[in-house]
């Protein structure tokens, strides 16, 4: 039972850093029909900017309480200025090609992402300084700690200020009116332009709180770190119904679920024969399950047949 | 009439030059060329495989090199000593099944997990099967990384050596051979033996771009509704065209073990999808010369990049401040992306592709 326990508790945490970076996959999508290959490297770059903002910070003499969320915007602005960046470059030129074009142009965006933070960052993993005293609190004999807490109510305010800005806001009322017909959009006065620059800059900030709290959480700031991060968010993206932020949040905290469940129990499952080492598989199951029972999602609506 | 001897001509200069090529590649270069000369035919091969799922059936695929991989495991299980540490008891010394055996065995197991893939995905949207494909590619590594216990049957990270080196009519190719008072070390009979390959996927590829399959491949790749209207199953003719791609990688990846002689899970990385890929998009998708082109420029790259890049670092630094391999993923990122926005059909465009690639009409 305390297994058990401790697994739901990893995996809310774990689900709500997918939930953000699904959120992310999920807007994109919804007002450009289009998969942000890219997005997971964002995530990425987000982590390494707050890294190195942070060490800098800390180098300088600065509260660790101070510099948290200053690295933090600081990670979140670089981030948005890529986000605008990818969208205006890689992108924006191809809105008209055929969607194979897009998609390459993802891929090389990605790769040259990758890369530049190998340069600049190194290949070695990175360690996260430990800022605040990290206590660790025992409910029914599972163990959840201070960050860990931290992660899963800063991710919900997080959905909810998202929420309340799509369905509040006026640039919400743009972002949907844009998803759902771009032209009529346009002749309505709405700038598409503006619209979908701000969509991926929102989105572009929120991976940059994700990567941020990925790294916090295991300690750990990697190059690599966005590409696996990057897939699984967007199952969590399809799983919950690709296109609808309230399925991305939902996604996100199940496949987190699944995951932890998963490689909590896949040893006494299968007889010893797999271990932990597999959790990486089942984001990969979940996702070929999802598209051969429920294409749309848990809430999506249907899809397209049309490539 | 003229123009036929002309073009007989030139086939029979370009046939000697090839022929050739191994001999004048290790008389100017050095041995060490010519294996890689080999290693760039594996690439072009690889990279006329993809051609078909991207070029003609216009599916993006993004972890090709997995199916490569199901290839060269595939020989590396069943042609080395390595089934004897798995299990002692019905292999004592390994089962050492002939190269031309596996060689259609792994080009089904490859096939079917292409079909594996793709009948969930493809008649979905095709940005799917790019995650799909990109997510496969990791997940078969995962597995190559980890089987190795209970029952070690993949070695994990330390990957299979000792593979049985390719036999043609019980010769070995890991040899030097005489032919005809000519001596012939062992890359310069991998070379024939791999262009023999590339002829052959060379024929196919061209022999389906002009059949019934391959137009209606291009025929979904240019207007999906309008294809299915004119009749086209377009669901099978996707899958037809993944599947085959994934047993070309297949193919390929068995020559691949049995030339190495080793396997490990470091070669079958998304790096290397991505390479093949851009073999495909930067020579030009869809059509073959085009491809060749771009595989053979990819694959002599690293090497070139290696021998230009170090040395003018070290001359103007005093030491390697930007190593070749990440250079070389830098570029090819960059490469996509510019080539995409500025030449969508390539270098060497087919001319169809270039006519439907270049039409700037609003998406529906």
């Amino acid at each position: 039972m305390e297994i058990f326990l401790q697994q739901i508790i990893n995996g809310l945490v774990q689900g709500s850093v997918y939930a953000l970076v699904a959120l992310g996959y999920t807007m994109v999508y919804g007002i450009l029909g289009l998969i942000n290959f890219a997005h997971g490297e964002v995530v990425m770059v987000g982590a390494m900017l707050a890294l190195s903002a942070l060490t800098a910070m800390i180098g300088w003499g600065l509260s660790p309480l101070l510099a948290l969320p200053l690295s933090l915007i600081l990670a979140m602005a670089g981030c948005m200025l890529l986000g605008y960046g990818i969208e205006r470059i890689a992108y924006r030129p191809l809105r008209h090609a055929p969607r194979l074009a897009p998609l390459i142009t993802a891929i090389g965006v990605s790769i040259v992402l990758q890369n530049l933070a190998m340069m600049i960052w190194g290949r070695e993993y990175h360690a996260f300084p430990q800022l605040i005293a990290n206590q660790s609190h025992h409910i029914a004999g599972a163990i959840i700690n201070d960050i860990q807490i931290i992660i899963i109510i800063m991710a919900l305010v997080i959905m909810l200020a998202l929420m309340a800005v799509v369905h509040r806001t006026r640039l919400g009322r743009a972002m949907r009116a844009v998803a759902e017909n771009q032209h009529a959009a346009q002749l309505m006065g709405v700038d598409v332009n503006r619209v979908i620059s701000v969509t991926f800059m929102l989105g572009s900030a929120l991976a940059a709180i994700a990567g941020l709290m990925v790294s916090v959480n295991y300690g750990l700031a990697h190059y690599y770190m966005g590409f696996l991060l990057g897939l699984k968010a967007f199952t969590a993206a399809v799983l919950g119904g690709i296109g609808n932020l309230r399925g991305a949040m939902l996604g996100g905290l199940l496949l987190g679920l699944i995951e932890s469940l998963g490689a909590g129990y896949i040893g006494d499952l299968t007889g010893g024969f797999m271990g932990s080492q597999y959790q990486d598989v089942f984001a990969f199951f979940v996702l070929i399950a999802v598209l051969v029972f429920r294409p749309s999602g848990l809430l999506g609506e249907r899809l397209a047949e049309r490539a | 009439m003229n123009k036929f001897l002309n073009n007989k001509i030139i086939y029979f200069v370009v046939l000697a030059a090839v022929l050739l090529l191994p001999f004048a590649t290790d008389a100017l270069l050095g041995r060490g060329w010519v294996r890689i000369v080999d290693f760039a035919m594996l690439y072009i091969m690889l990279a006329l495989g993809l051609n078909i799922v991207v070029g003609y059936a216009g599916l993006l695929d993004l972890g090709y090199i997995a199916f490569f991989a199901v290839g060269a495991y595939c020989y590396a299980l069943t042609g080395s000593p390595h089934l004897a540490t798995a299990f002692p008891m019905l292999f004592p010394d390994g089962l050492h099944l002939s190269f031309w055996i596996v060689l259609p065995m792994a080009a089904l197991l490859a096939g079917g997990f292409g079909v594996l893939l793709g009948a969930p995905t493809l008649r979905l949207r095709g940005d799917y099967l790019a995650i799909v494909t990109l997510g496969f590619g990791e997940i078969i590594r995962i597995f190559m990384n980890n089987l190795n216990a209970p029952v070690n049957l993949t070695n994990g990270p330390q990957g299979i050596s000792r593979i049985d080196p390719i036999q043609v009519a019980g010769v070995s190719l890991n040899a030097t051979q005489e032919v005809f008072g000519i001596t012939l070390p062992s890359v310069h009979l991998y070379f024939y033996l791999f262009l023999s390959f590339t002829v052959l996927v060379v024929f196919v590829s061209h022999r389906l771009e002009k059949s019934r399959i391959g137009r209606a491949w291009m025929a979904i790749r240019e207007d999906e509704i309008a294809a299915s209207s004119m009749g086209i199953n377009t669901r099978n003719l996707k899958l037809l065209a993944f599947a085959m791609g994934a047993m070309f990688g297949g193919v390929s990846g068995t020559l691949f073990a049995g030339f190495q002689g080793f396997v490990s899970p470091e070669s079958f990385s998304l790096m290397e999808s991505v390479m093949v890929l851009c073999m495909v998009v930067l020579g030009g998708m869809g059509n073959i010369y085009g491809v060749i082109l771009g595989g053979l420029m990819l694959a002599l790259l690293p090497e070139v990049l290696r021998h230009s890049v170090v040395p003018l670092q070290q001359a103007m630094f005093g030491k390697t401040v930007i190593d070749p391999e990440s250079l070389r993923m830098l570029l090819f990122g960059t490469a996509l992306i510019v080539v995409m926005l500025y030449r969508p059909a390539g270098l060497w465009p087919s001319r169809v592709r270039r006519r439907e690639l270049d039409t700037d009409e609003v998406a529906p």
